[in-house]
């Protein structure tokens, strides 16, 4: 596939001009959450923050997908792994999640079958290469996974593939929106809303939570260009004081989403309430495998013993998750905690908070 | 969590590589020619200065659009020698191979180690075939050392960058990283990148022709340009400063980086050069660097400054500063 580079959306004058109407427009302090790890990420890279107004805080929020999965199903990932035949087929960011115990990737130092891919359809094949064994694929993500997920159980199911399970720890964007907003410590002015998970929801699946909330919303792509526009169009909304829900990636968003995606996420999964880390349980956040996809799912299919899940202690990731803490604030941040030897799994994961300072942070 | 087992980022040429190295190998084979870890040892005998390296080579997959474990084997070495400043002269050759590995394969990974050698100006003087059984390795292993001399008047080494001095980067960076990454099993992309797999000894001797005052010559293989940056400032115990936009990378290697989540910085190169050179000279230099075919897309890519010792700072394009760290570990896809 040809790959041409966005240079459009990287392009310095008109950043510079859209950091000149954010300096414009400023009035008081504005907490604005990147709720994607993605973005926190762009946002790094491109050194927003220093040349954003003192004004304007960015907060990053829930939406990396490896920090947010609860200690219980990285175990069970672990614990899975420990089967005799069976083949873990992950997702490369997993690796190097500490468990209560181990992490995948000392799992497979120690000679387990471990094998890292780059989609589920990839751990189809692997499961019809290896009838003799049990392939399981962590599911992990959000939206933006879940269909191609859900489209590889699909496959299976038709390939009549016994031996391809999904552990589901997939979750939803929206509902972690509402119970970030009912938390009393946190206090966030605006939403900078994840472009990708947006690809697949459309502006269509913000609007409940917006409805309720009415808070400032806005829908952002991952290139600089792409972010200091959002935080232009968050910044003037609250100036006029009208809360809006709007979208700044208009190139790969529509109202609508993605219909195809949501249906085939929808075949396969059903909302459930899952633990997340840091935040707790969520009604209705997860995403757990219907009954006629029982034969695939391995939380089903194995019985596995869990050791009592310790949370590490002074870890900050919980608080660092909802924006009320940030990196530089966790005792644990740079002098325990390294990308080299992490704690928790803000530090662990590419797309982390913690990891992010840790790498761009002067 | 401490390891007490070896990971595959102790391979990566990061920050987790450099523990090991330091902590265990140090401590045991402590001397002096050691302990500077440069790309080679650098060493007198008798009035002759010479320049010592060795590396192991393994790669997934062995042949990728661009070269293969053969070529890369013979310039790994040979641009380790030449990053000493020397002229690489000799090298050796160790193969460790797994049963029941294809001879057509070997006889393809020889010829073009053959031809690797004749384009560098070096000879294979000696060399060590092994076999192990089938699963006691992947396919092929090669090892290469090598000696080069070190002619009079030259004298670099990584700690040797000063304030104002100008950091040259002689072309596209990633492009071996990315090659191998979209060629191994699972991966489907339809690319046109490949290797940049190229001897940089002729380059490193018109480079000298043209000055001699270039302080810092490095690789960036393993860990990419950010790494062997930060190991620079470190050593030298000052503050680099580099500018994103003029960093050269081909759209196509930027484009799949993005999809995956890899940062460029951080791939390996496998036939470019970054130079530390006076600022006065640097002019020159950078055209010397032009002048070869292999570094036709050079260019200037930052300065040394008083700011930050031991610290590495990138200017993004749209004008804001962030720190550019060691790579950890290695690199590992993202989830969406």
């Amino acid at each position: 596939m040809p790959i041409k580079h966005l240079e459009e959306y990287r392009d310095s004058d008109l950043s510079r001009q859209l950091v000149e109407k954010i300096k414009r427009i400023r009035s008081k302090k504005l907490r604005l959450m990147e709720v994607c790890g993605t973005h926190t990420v762009s946002i790094f890279r491109a050194g927003i923050r220093s040349i954003l107004p003192d004004t304007i805080k960015l907060l990053s929020g829930p939406g990396c997908p490896v920090c947010v999965t609860d200690q219980r199903e990285i175990d069970a990932f672990i614990e899975l792994s420990k089967i005799d035949d069976v083949i873990i087929t992950t997702f490369g960011d997993l690796m190097r999640v500490p468990g209560t115990l181990a992490s995948l990737q000392k799992e497979r130092a120690d000679g387990r079958d471990i094998r890292i891919v780059y989609s589920a359809m990839d751990a189809v094949e692997i499961a019809a290469k290896n009838p003799n064994k049990k392939v399981v694929f962590p599911g992990v993500g959000f939206e933006t996974t879940a269909p191609t997920i859900a489209a590889a159980m699909i496959s299976a199911k038709k390939m009549q593939l016994e031996n391809f399970f999904v552990y589901s720890a997939l979750k939803l964007i929206p509902p972690a929106l509402e119970a970030l907003m009912s938390m009393e410590a946190v206090k966030i002015d605006g939403f900078i809303l994840p472009g990708h998970v947006s690809v697949i929801i459309g502006l269509n699946g913000y609007q409940p939570f917006f409805d309720k909330y009415k808070i400032p919303c806005v829908i952002s792509g991952f290139e600089p260009v792409d972010i200091l526009q959002a935080i232009a169009m968050l910044a003037g909304q609250l100036k006029t004081g009208i809360p809006k829900l709007e979208n700044a990636y208009v190139r790969a968003v529509t109202i609508a989403g993605n219909r195809r995606a949501q249906e085939i996420m929808m075949n396969v999964f059903q909302p459930v309430d899952v633990a997340w880390r840091g935040i707790g349980t969520i009604p209705q956040s997860g995403l757990g495998i219907r009954e006629n996809y029982i034969a695939h799912n391995a939380e089903a299919k194995f019985d596995i013993k869990l050791p009592d899940p310790e949370d590490p202690k002074g870890c900050a990731c919980g608080q660092i998750l909802i924006g009320t803490r940030s990196p530089l604030e966790c005792p644990l941040y740079k002098n325990v905690c390294t990308p080299m030897d992490p704690v928790g799994p803000c530090m662990v994961s590419s797309e982390g908070a913690c990891a992010a300072y840790y790498r761009y942070h002067s | 969590m401490k390891f007490d087992k070896i990971l595959l980022d102790h391979g990566s040429g990061g920050k987790i590589s450099h523990s090991l190295t330091a902590e265990m190998m140090l401590p045991i084979f402590d001397n002096p020619i050691l302990s500077d870890l440069n790309d080679g040892a650098i060493f007198d005998i008798e009035g002759l200065r010479l320049a010592f390296s060795t590396d192991t080579y393994t790669v997934d997959p062995i042949f990728f659009p661009g070269g293969n474990i053969g070529d890369l084997a013979i310039y790994g070495t040979v641009n380790d020698i030449a990053m000493c400043g020397a002229v690489p002269l000799f090298l050796s050759v160790g193969l460790l191979i797994e049963e029941g590995f294809s001879i057509s394969d070997l006889n393809i990974i020889v010829k073009q180690m053959g031809r690797a050698a004749a384009k560098a100006g070096v000879k294979v003087v000696t060399g060590d075939t092994k076999v192990v059984p089938k699963g006691a390795a992947d396919k092929i292993y090669i090892n290469t050392s090598g000696v080069g001399v070190i002619p009079d008047g030259i004298d670099v080494g990584s700690s040797r960058a000063q304030i104002g001095d100008k950091i040259i980067l002689s072309g596209t960076i990633a492009d071996h990283g990315v090659t191998v990454i979209t060629q191994r099993e699972g991966m489907t992309f339809e690319s046109t990148v490949t290797s940049d797999s190229s001897p940089l000894n002729h380059m490193v001797a018109k480079m000298f022709t043209a000055s001699k005052k270039i302080r810092v010559l490095r690789d960036p293989t393993r860990g990419g340009l950010g790494t062997s940056l930060n190991e620079i400032a470190e050593k030298s115990a000052v503050g680099i400063k580099i500018y994103e936009d003029k960093i050269p990378i081909r759209d196509e290697v930027a484009g799949i980086c993005e999809l995956l989540g890899f940062d460029p910085l951080y791939l390996a190169n496998e036939g470019k050069l970054i130079a530390f050179v006076a600022s006065e000279d640097s002019t020159k230099v950078l055209e010397a660097i032009r002048s070869d075919d292999f570094g036709k897309a050079a260019t200037i890519i930052g300065e040394v400054v008083v700011d930050s010792p031991g610290q590495v700072f990138l200017e993004t394009r749209i004008g804001g500063t962030r720190i550019v760290d060691m790579l950890t570990g290695e690199q590992l896809p993202r989830i969406c």
